[in-house]
């Protein structure tokens, strides 16, 4: 029953149909490297398969060299892929896997703006991905928690030389994950939202 | 990253431009978010542009920015010029994403917790 883009083409399946009383949306961006897991995280904790936006890229971005007597405008498409979890009647949590590349975020105009928050998902063998990104994200002030995804393959090293190896203040929490398992998933997206609340009540008091 | 099956022909600037009529994204100051919520007041009329049917056709129930691009198979950027054709014409309706000012509301913040302890 895999049509792929045909499928979509003919809307949203009826047991993916949100109820008429949804009237209010949020939304956690999850960035990270190419093949972190992404994806398969979004994937494994969203009520629909995941639905891909796409986005075209023309001119100036794209690493084509501009050969002489090419007439044509070279562009490149650019996916994004999404889920989405129903929080109650009202309310509808969509998450966003976007690559790490600064350049692919301006491509979704408002991608951050008025985003609950970020989670970096990590991959140990591929640290250096994450380091632009988290600056990014403290430049935007974009709230984040960091989620390190439990690669058999990849080493394991201690939260703590985690921290420093991404040079992450004390405040930012670090979570271990399984991006293939909706519990652990689950758990990261719940990480960020007590992260939010923990900064919400301080900026209460304070 | 998934790259596959993103059909170049559907997405070509050329097509894109015609489904338009030129216009961009960045000239339509409608604020519509990823994840703003539309949803049709009525069923497609006749004589309507497709790609406006088929947008009206699939709102009957609420849909973000992002699902409706998703499903034509239509960047966002071309999906936020035709909403706000639609919008216009008082074709669909609009609910504006709860934003986050600097930091999100507490009681927004538990209804979220809440929501995924049930997962």
């Amino acid at each position: 029953m895999d049509f792929r883009s045909s499928e979509q083409a003919l809307g949203p399946r009826s047991e993916d149909v949100l109820p008429t009383t949804a009237t209010a949306a949020v939304k956690v961006v999850i960035v990270g490297g190419f093949g972190v897991g992404k994806t398969t995280l979004v994937g494994s904790v969203s009520e629909i398969r995941p639905l891909t936006t796409e986005e075209t890229m023309t001119q100036a971005g794209v690493g084509v060299d501009d050969t002489a007597g090419v007439e044509r405008k070279t562009s490149t498409t650019v996916a994004m892929d999404f889920g989405r979890i129903s929080i109650n009647e009202e309310l509808v949590l969509y998450l966003f896997g976007t690559p790490g590349q600064q350049r692919f975020w301006f491509l979704w105009r408002g991608l951050f703006e008025g985003a609950l928050g970020a989670v970096v998902l990590v991959d140990t063998r591929r640290l250096e991905v994450s380091f632009d990104v988290i600056g990014r994200l403290e430049e935007r002030g974009v709230p984040f928690v960091v989620a390190v995804n439990s690669f058999p393959e990849a080493p394991s090293y201690p939260v703590d030389e985690l921290r420093g190896a991404l040079d992450l203040p004390a405040s930012v929490p670090i979570v271990l994950c399984d991006a293939r398992s909706r519990t652990s998933s689950r758990d990261v997206l719940m990480a960020l939202m007590h992260y939010l609340q923990a900064l919400a009540t301080a900026q209460e008091v304070g | 990253m998934s790259d596959a099956g993103a059909d170049w022909e559907e997405t070509s600037p050329e097509r894109l431009y015609v489904i338009t009529g030129g216009r961009s994204g960045s000239s339509s100051p409608t604020g519509l978010d990823l994840v703003t919520l539309i949803v049709a007041r009525s069923g497609p009329r006749p004589g309507m542009q497709p790609e406006h049917e088929a947008i009206v056709r699939i709102c009957q129930a609420p849909l973000s920015v992002a699902e409706i691009s998703a499903y034509l198979s239509l960047p966002v950027s071309v999906v936020t010029v035709l909403l706000s054709d639609l919008l216009a014409e008082d074709k669909v309706l609009a609910r504006a994403p709860v934003r986050a000012a600097a930091l999100p509301d507490r009681a927004l913040i538990e209804a979220v917790i809440d929501g995924l302890q049930k997962l």
